[in-house]
């Protein structure tokens, strides 16, 4: 075929990008093209939805992956606006110079490519490899500040970050050595749909200890208790385009190697189920994260944990498997990637106008940035998950889904979902109303992200387009 | 012919275990740089030995990889490195040796009991060749949580990628683009550590963690 298939500028267009990026020196520049290389990149993955290409041995794209593509590609693209706004800001107080824009935004293009690659390769080497590579690429990016909290915390996502690798390519070579007896050497031991057609002849033993590495590998990237400590130093610190990316895109791309993996694993009758770990890693990151919520005083930390948090559900449901709470879980997925992306805009310009990220120098942001202030309780009031926003119906499939199955298990559920409710309420009551605190600098804001997104939560929470519901039915189904 | 091929493969990987315990108790930089570059050569010979006994040749690379860039280029800059930044006097680790030597001991008999277990049907190369790389890895990780030096935490973390290369290199036929992908991202990582390096010099004048953990973003009044 002539024409260039969309898999391809799904994968080209950032990393060229990446390349033009690091070579341009003026910043608005850089900002508009990054802003339309994201969309080429989102348009590009739209036409995959349309026309999904045949696998072949390094690439595939189904029902699952596209999810997760065009999740992935649409925030990248929300978040590049904002982050144009943002930048602007930041050069113009002198919070970074020109060359440090230059690097980032190079950086946030290749970030992007990584999680393409991840999402897309049909090869579990190639599938760390990417992954590998958003690690990376984002240490780089949270670091860029140079303060000594930056470092702090680019040096401990650094180390923990590539612990959690090498224990994810530890699982990734175990699980080629079961394949290798029975599909043989070399190449075909890595690939997703060989693997995936002939796991029940695999040694069920050596895929458990494998499944037991990744999951500890890539729940480090996932954020799980108690691997999550990189977690909320990386979101606070770094520039806050990056807390958005990363809190709605870079630990899907890790649960997205976790669900792979899981998948896999649930296709041998003989190994053990896998379930049961992540229902248990789920909740106990639900709990923990619940109760930390409380003792938050940087705003940005507060909506780290509330990542956690969230992160555990997704995992719980995941665990708990079947298709009703697998549907929630991919609901659930898509419905904090896009609430939690629109928090954190709102949460940038909110610190660019207070100069802070202390709750307790933020207030009344309703009476003095209207358009601001009621974006943040939107976010909150649907992460929290109020009725009658997205996340709310996610939620509540989760925890009705628990209850007919195993009404235990929802009692710890129910409580962490009501414990983070409380907290999440208690501070949004003082940052968004009462007395105004805090000094007031003249920012710009970018108000299209932030409400698309919102729009989106709250369109989903009332009706869900029949089309949607069949897909995720389909793809719910598929990780049985 | 064959049981001499096995001997030899075991020696080599059962050395990089006992040269991981001997990097755990150096207290000196300098020296431990030195272990270090012994554990990558042990690691090249062991590669270049799989190569042989598999009739691999892409893994003469890998080994090459392992020994030009990990026991020559990497320590010679580390050296340099920290002569530069004045820290080649003593460096203390968190927990006592004697503690860290018996906690290295447990997690080798728990990597040999585990692995041993579980592939019992699998190649015995294979096989033992993985009870060591888990070794050599859950004795990186080891190394890297009693120090506190930022120096001695990026050697931990290289001996923990060296028990991989080993595991991979012990997989039959595993495809080559992962080995070079590890040698290749141990660069990189090289390289952002020693980016990291260099601005905690700019910042603190120390690369000692503990000095960077006094900083907490919520702590500060």
């Amino acid at each position: 075929m002539t024409i260039i298939q969309p898999l391809t500028l799904v994968l080209l267009m950032p990393l060229l990008s990446a390349g033009f990026l690091a070579l341009m020196p003026n910043y608005r520049v850089s900002s508009a093209f990054n802003v339309l290389a994201s969309a080429v990149t989102l348009l590009s993955a739209g036409l995959l939805v349309v026309r999904p290409p045949q696998p072949n041995d390094y690439f595939l794209v189904d029902e699952l992956s596209v999810i997760f593509i065009v999740l992935n590609t649409f925030v990248g693209f929300t978040t590049s606006l904002f982050s144009a706004t943002y930048i602007g800001h930041e050069i113009e107080t002198g919070h970074l110079t020109p060359g440090y824009v230059q690097f980032y935004h190079a950086m946030y293009q290749l970030m992007m490519f990584g999680m393409n690659v991840a999402l897309t390769a049909n090869n579990i080497g190639l599938m760390w490899v990417a992954i590998e590579m958003t690690t990376l690429a984002t240490v780089l990016i949270v670091g860029i500040y140079r303060t000594h909290q930056s470092l702090e915390a680019a040096w401990k996502y650094f180390i923990l970050g590539s612990v959690g690798i090498a224990f994810a390519l530890f699982g990734t070579i175990l699980v080629y050595i079961a394949a290798e007896p029975v599909v043989g050497e070399g190449l075909p031991g890595m690939i997703w749909t060989v693997l995936n057609s002939r796991v029940a002849e695999f040694d069920p033993a050596l895929l458990n200890v494998a499944f037991i590495f990744l999951l500890l590998g890539y729940g480090t990237k996932v954020g799980l208790v108690p691997l999550h400590a990189w977690l909320p130093d990386a979101h606070a610190e770094g520039p806050t385009p990056i807390s958005a990316v990363l809190s709605g895109l870079l630990l899907n791309v890790a649960l997205y190697a976790v669900l792979r993996f899981k998948v896999l694993l649930a296709a041998n009758p003989r190994a053990m189920a896998p379930g049961p770990l992540m229902v248990t890693m789920g909740l106990v990151s639900l709990a923990f994260a619940a109760f930390m919520l409380y003792r938050r005083r940087d705003i940005k930390r507060l909506f780290a944990y509330s990542s956690i948090e969230h992160m555990g559900i997704i995992v719980f449901a995941f665990g708990m498997g079947g298709p009703l709470a697998n549907f929630a879980g991919l609901l659930q997925m898509t419905m904090h990637s896009l609430t939690k992306s629109a928090i954190f805009f709102a949460v940038g310009h909110i610190t660019q106008i207070k100069g802070t990220q202390r709750i307790g120098d933020i207030g009344g942001l309703t009476a003095t940035h209207p358009g601001l202030g009621w974006g943040l309780v939107l976010g909150v009031v649907a992460i929290a998950g109020l009725p009658p926003l997205g996340i709310f119906m996610s939620e509540f499939l989760v925890v009705s889904s628990t209850f007919s199955r195993a009404p235990l298990l929802a009692i710890p559920l129910v409580v962490g979902l009501l414990v983070a409710f409380g907290a999440l309420m208690l501070r949004l009551t003082g940052l968004a109303f009462g007395e105004p605190v805090g000094t007031q600098a003249p920012v710009r804001i970018s108000y299209v992200p932030m409400f698309a997104h919102l729009a989106i939560v709250f369109a989903a929470g009332i009706y869900l387009p029949p089309a949607v519901v069949v897909w995720f039915q389909h793809v719910a189904s598929m990780l049985g | 012919m064959q049981g001499l091929a096995f001997d030899i493969a075991h020696l080599l990987a059962g050395s990089l275990v006992l040269v991981s315990f001997l990097m755990i108790y150096q207290d000196r930089l300098p020296s431990l740089i030195n272990v270090f570059a012994l554990h990558a050569i042990l690691l090249a010979a062991s590669v270049a030995w799989q190569a042989t006994i598999q009739n691999m040749p892409e893994l003469y690379v890998t080994a090459m990889i392992a020994l030009l860039f990990k026991a020559f280029v990497i320590p010679v800059s580390l050296r340099r490195m920290i002569v530069q930044l004045g820290i080649h006097r003593e460096i203390d680790t968190v927990v006592g040796t004697g503690l860290t030597m018996l906690a290295g001991m447990a997690l080798v008999a728990l990597s040999m009991v585990v692995m041993l277990r579980i592939t019992a049907m699998a190649d015995p190369l294979a096989r033992e060749d993985l009870a060591f790389a888990l070794s050599v890895l859950l004795l990186g990780l080891l190394m890297m949580v009693t120090r506190r030096n930022a120096v001695g935490q990026v050697i931990g973390f290289m001996s923990l990628e060296n028990g991989l290369i080993l595991a991979a290199a012990g997989a039959k036929g595993m495809p080559l683009v992962v080995e070079i992908s590890v040698a290749f991202s141990v660069l990189i990582a090289f390289i952002v550590i020693g980016i990291f390096l260099f601005r905690i010099r700019e910042r603190f004048d120390s690369v000692d963690m503990q000095a960077l953990d006094r900083f907490r973003g919520e702590q500060q009044p």
